[in-house]
């Protein structure tokens, strides 16, 4: 089947004539139409996508096509598509044709990628489920009463169920590598600064990247490497060459320097998850890593220390949205104060205004010294624990979940124990260092990933790790019943 | 440490945030619940810890003092929910 070849072969298959891009395409807005219930599109571009396709056979007929040329992709809702509606999963977005593109959707468009559509997000990526969507929860589509995880929900389950080739997400505490990880695909979180955050609606902006969500290792390369690079417009982004990801792949592993911290590996971690992350860790000594056991005791800070930050940042980066210049306004505001207050009011959902009261609150006179600098303190001696482990050893692995998906509705009433899944994920962020989540295994029906921890801008090395474990399991190759 | 039902208020009056009236309590309940999260903190020695605001440890970059922006004023302008004569409307600020 076409939704199952990856993106080498799909290439392979539009430069031979097996297909054209514009079949490939219909294909995908077939699917997309008759698993319309999982919810993972917010909007389908179905006109456009077949514009695009046309315009990508031509340029394959011509002979100057790239590899991404043709490939039918999805972009989380989190990115500006020019023209297009893009409303980070939010009321207050509802309204919103973006007037620019993305750096991301702009070299995504000069590959010739064929764009099928928006996906659905948690609310500005703030959570951990996809049910705090204003467009409504996603369904998982290994268990539709389970959630795809979040805040990437609609792109992980849409490249699980085969309604895209490959799919854009975000991750600022375990947003690709979360759903990624209850939706058994590869996500990779790059290195903070590697992909441009330029027109990527922001939440917390020292924390925020863009990465690839793909059903192996090989197409994440593929997609990383027309994301990432040097971007002037955001200041923020690091301005080093990127390498040729698809290029080391092959590359051996034997020798190679796996640490476990102990801390991941404790009290709260399911037993069938540590089962599936023990025999992952057996596979790659069996390729030829050796094992160490390490020690990073601040790891238990890091949700303390991210949930004064990221609400922080977040509480001053949507005080853009005042519905006065964009987005939603209020009907008959009596005064000014008015039409901010009731047009934020109206327009955010509960976990955004949770967040934002939670910023506000660590921001203002009287606190600010006892929470967020004590939290970018904090955050100091994280990142320097994540440095110390990565001189000792080459990569970090363990879990990116303590279970497999939880129930929709399970967890949405305790806002704290939802925080609490992000446990593995979260420092990552806070250190800035690139990881990734690999399909590991299946238990009761569900997946569950492994996490891949890298040392800064070692994107290209956990590529090829993880394509080395997908070389000998085929854990990435399998597919949620009803959606093969 | 909690909060209480009035320090929710004067916190969503400085985010100029309206919440309705039912959720006041919840709120309270849940940041409260945050804070004690965060309470973790203080078990942690930090003196003398520069606080990190950013993983890249790098200064900001500096550019030519060019003009690089065109004008997309109207563009900008079709997507606001009022706009006249090129200005944008709010309600009445000075009588």
């Amino acid at each position: 089947m076409m939704n199952n070849k990856s993106i080498a072969d799909l290439a392979k298959g539009l430069r031979s004539g097996e297909f054209s891009s514009l079949e490939l395409t219909q294909m995908f807005l077939d699917r997309i139409k008759r698993h319309g219930s999982l919810n993972c599109y917010i909007t389908v571009t179905e006109e456009l996508a077949l514009q695009e396709a046309k315009a990508a056979d031509a340029r394959i007929a011509k002979g100057d096509a790239m590899l991404l040329t043709g490939i039918p992709i999805a972009q989380k809702d989190i990115f500006c598509t020019q023209g297009v509606k893009t409303t980070c999963g939010s009321k207050m977005l509802d309204n919103f044709i973006a007037p620019y593109n993305a750096t991301v959707i702009e070299k995504l468009n000069q590959a010739g990628a064929v764009m099928l559509g928006k996906l659905n997000m948690d609310e500005f990526a703030m959570g951990s489920s996809n049910e705090t969507s204003y467009y409504g929860a996603v369904r998982n589509p290994w268990d539709r009463n389970a959630i795809p995880g979040g805040s990437s929900g609609g792109s992980a389950a849409a490249v699980a169920a085969g309604l895209a080739a490959c799919a854009t997400g975000t991750d600022t505490g375990g947003s690709i590598r979360q759903p990624a990880a209850h939706c058994g695909i590869t996500g990779l979180k790059p290195t903070y600064g590697r992909v441009s955050r330029y027109g990527m609606i922001a939440y917390a902006s020292s924390l925020d990247q863009g990465g690839p969500m793909a059903r192996s290792a090989e197409d994440a390369a593929i997609l990383l490497q027309t994301m990432a690079g040097f971007d002037e417009k955001d200041s923020t982004s690091v301005d080093l060459p990127v390498p040729d990801y698809r290029a080391g792949l092959n590359n051996p592993i034997e020798g190679l320097k796996i640490g476990l911290p102990k801390e991941f590996f404790g009290d709260g971690l399911s037993g069938d998850v540590a089962a599936v992350i023990d025999a992952a860790v057996n596979e790659y000594r069996k390729l030829g890593a050796q094992i160490k056991e390490i020690s990073m005791p601040n790891l238990k800070l890091a949700i303390p220390a991210y949930y004064v930050i990221a609400p922080a940042e977040c509480s001053a980066n949507l005080s853009r949205f005042d519905g006065v210049r964009f987005g939603y306004r209020c009907s008959h505001p009596t005064d000014l104060a008015d039409l901010y207050t009731r047009s934020r009011g109206e327009g955010f959902g509960k976990e955004v205004k949770r967040r934002i009261l939670m910023g506000t609150y660590a921001l203002s006179a009287g606190y600010y010294d006892a929470y967020y600098i004590k939290a970018q303190k904090v955050r100091r001696l994280i990142s320097e624990e994540f440095k110390n482990a990565l001189s000792e050893v080459d990569v970090i692995m363990g879990p990116v979940t303590p279970s497999t998906a939880f129930g929709i509705g399970e967890k949405i009433g305790n806002p704290i124990e939802m925080y609490l899944s992000d446990i593995y994920t979260i420092a990552i962020n806070l250190a800035g260092v690139p990881a990734m989540s690999v399909p590991a295994g299946i238990v009761d029906g569900k997946p569950v990933g492994l996490q891949i921890i890298g040392n800064y801008f070692a994107e290209d090395r956990l590529l090829n790790i993880a394509h080395q474990y997908q070389q000998v399991t085929d854990w990435h190759q399998q597919r949620p019943k009803g959606f093969e | 440490m909690s909060l209480t039902t009035d320090d929710v208020k004067k916190i969503a009056h400085l985010a100029r945030l309206g919440i309705d009236e039912s959720d006041i309590e919840s709120y309270a309940r849940d940041l409260s619940g945050m804070l004690d999260l965060m309470a973790q903190m203080s078990e942690l020695n930090t003196d003398n810890v520069i606080p990190m605001a950013h993983p890249m440890d790098q200064v900001q970059r500096l550019r030519p003092d060019i003009v690089t922006e065109q004008d997309n004023r109207e563009q900008f302008q079709s997507i606001a929910p009022q706009v006249e004569a090129g200005l944008y409307l709010v309600p009445k600020v000075i009588e």
